[in-house]
């Protein structure tokens, strides 16, 4: 129950991969390694337009590919993260707190915001996995909590796109409580019989997984991505065997009956928005 | 032969001088009770100095002592008319965690708990207490048939961990988890869950949602295993006792943090030194725990289980 790192491409937001091109910024496309113009990867919702990899990307672009016009209000941002254990590994849990909040200029692994989706009112959070791995503290959970609880008070679909390498271990046991908190407020919502959608992204594991992240109506995820509860080299080291192909990819999930679907980052706010207006 | 800790070698000193001084008064038929007297008042000292202070690694060591009772262990002590029941009905039956009806303290109730296994070969036949998700799935069956019929819910957590494996990932260990955490939290009957030696992380939680949660002294609970922590955070395997006191994993620590309701004391020197006293003290707490939780209504008895998880965190606003 730990975020890990992955060798392979895409892991990391490479910034020596950013350049600055005459036409204005370009990265190199994690996969393909074609360039992909900064104008070309808003028009196309950060999927490479000729390979179809889907960029790893953060809740502010998730925000624009799916509310309209890219209208919401942001709920409970002001949230933030304390200290409970006075926690320190090789750095204080403060320090890495205050770094992350000077390098991505966000509050927390996740951010909820009240908009529509093809003039639908919906509640989506989503998850920062720039912030400390996307890890899952009191902040997380308390932000899902109060989101749920908002979704039930003014009768709304609750959208959560995860992304995060699991509970976050400076928290320790209260991020483990979170994995209950969570799964206990998603029954209240489930009783008020309010749809959620479960969007798993890449890559979605640990505590994260085996709580709100599976817990969906429906839970879909995006192309390639990885899905699991253990991270591949603590199960590698367990069984002492090379994985197979594909193990714990988005279409190993499907496959085994624990997604409803895989959608296209392009074409997820027609089907997301489909799936409600039917389902309401 | 006992496991003894380093921690523990103090005792095991006092101990072997005090068969020392018999065997010379044996043998010179000199009379030195004042001295094993003192001896013995000292080693009864030391014991309650070392058991008391114990830090963070040295708890998790005694929660894996070889001797330490198992759920089958309590089971068997603490209830009468047990009847296993097997299976998930999907795919198999996880030897890692048992269940079944039983009659405790005159009150029918569902028990279901991780169970290690004692040597070499049990241990392999139960998985060493690391489910997969085919034990969370039969633990659920269970969880609802009690529901059904309404019987409360005790639980015994102690593993490891979720099993990692190929085919827990094929078969949904996640879902699994997560499935329980969400059905346990609305489950209409009360709901006992102790911590009897480890509990790691999704596995533990995994049948650990309840109205009262309880860590047995020399229990640890945490998000993570000190070794795996160590691994991660410090990339070395070497650190694992500074990641057990920075988890703040022990019994203490957890209720100080107001995430579990209790601390249930052990016997001086752990539960495998009495097993039956440690039986009797979770006994009397669940059979008690019953006849509370009992009388509330049901729509009481889940909002105040929800409640009180929900309360779990720290944030800043
Ligand atoms: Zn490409």
């Amino acid at each position: 129950m730990a975020w890990f790192k992955r060798d392979r491409a895409g892991i990391n937001t490479a910034t020596e991969n950013k350049k600055e091109a005459p036409d204005g910024l370009w990265n190199k496309c994690p996969s393909c390694k074609k360039p992909l113009l900064k104008s070309e990867q808003i028009e196309n919702k950060y999927v490479c337009q000729y390979c179809g990899y889907h960029l790893r990307i953060g809740s502010a672009e998730y925000f624009s590919v799916l509310f309209d016009d890219n209208q919401f209000t942001e709920l409970f941002g002001n949230l933030r993260s304390a200290d409970p254990l006075n926690f320190e590994d090789t750095k204080k849990y403060t320090e890495r707190i205050a770094e992350s909040y000077a390098k991505t200029g966000l509050n927390d692994a996740i951010r909820c915001g009240h908009g529509k989706i093809e003039g639908l009112d919906l509640v989506i959070a989503c998850m920062d996995f720039t912030f400390i791995g996307g890890s899952m503290g009191s902040v997380v959970g308390e932000k899902i909590a109060r989101s749920i609880d908002y979704c039930i008070e003014h009768r709304l679909p609750f959208l959560l796109i995860s992304k995060s390498g699991g509970a976050r271990m400076m928290e320790a046991a209260f991020s483990l409580m979170q994995m209950a908190k969570t799964s206990a407020k998603l029954a209240l919502l489930g009783e008020a019989k309010l749809p959620y959608i479960s969007l798993l992204t890449d890559p979605t594991t640990g505590g994260v997984t085996a709580s709100y992240a599976m817990l969906g109506d429906i839970n879909i995820a995006e192309p390639g991505a990885l899905i699991g509860f253990a991270g591949p080299r603590v199960i590698k080291e367990t069984i002492k065997k090379d994985l197979p192909k594909g193990f714990q990819t988005a279409e190993f999930v499907l496959e085994h009956g624990f997604l409803d679907f895989i959608i296209d980052r392009r074409k997820m706010k027609y089907k997301i928005a489909t799936f409600l207006k039917n389902i309401l | 032969m006992e496991t003894t800790f380093d921690f523990e070698k103090p005792i095991a000193d006092l101990l072997m001088q005090i068969e020392k001084v018999n065997q010379v008064a044996e043998k010179t038929k000199v009379d030195m009770s004042a001295t094993v007297t003192e001896l013995q008042g000292k080693l009864e000292e030391t014991r309650k100095e070392i058991y008391s202070s114990l830090s963070g690694w040295q708890k998790v060591q005694m929660a894996r002592h070889p001797d330490r009772p198992q759920t089958l262990d309590y089971i068997q002590m603490i209830c009468d008319e047990f009847v296993e029941l097997h299976g998930d009905r999907n795919v198999r039956d996880d030897k890692a965690i048992v269940g079944g009806l039983a009659k405790l303290g005159g009150h029918s109730v569902m028990v279901i708990g991780h169970q290690k296994g004692k040597n070499t070969k049990e241990r392999q036949f139960r998985n060493f207490g690391m489910a997969n998700p085919e034990g969370y799935r039969k633990a659920l069956r269970l969880m609802r048939m009690a529901e059904k019929f309404g019987k409360p819910v005790v639980t015994f957590v102690d593993t490891m961990g979720a099993y990692p494996g190929i085919e827990a990932e094929e078969r949904g260990q996640a879902e699994a988890i997560a499935r329980n955490l969400l059905e346990m939290s609305v489950l209409k009957v009360p709901v006992i869950c102790i911590i009897i030696g480890e509990g790691a992380s999704g596995g533990a939680i995994g049948i650990g949602v309840g109205d009262k949660v309880y860590m047995l002294e020399h229990s640890w609970y945490s998000v993570i295993s000190p070794e795996s922590c160590s691994s991660i955070l410090w990339r070395s395997w070497d650190y694992k006792e500074k990641a057990a006191e920075c988890l703040k994993l022990t019994a203490e620590n957890m209720y100080s943090n107001g995430l579990i309701d209790g601390i249930l004391p052990e016997p001086l020197g752990g539960a495998h030194q009495n097993p039956t006293q440690m039986a009797e003290t979770i006994k009397d707490q669940v059979v008690k725990d019953i006849l509370a939780l009992s009388s509330k209504d049901v729509k009481t008895l889940v909002n105040e289980r929800i409640e009180k998880f929900c309360s779990m965190g720290v944030v800043v606003e």
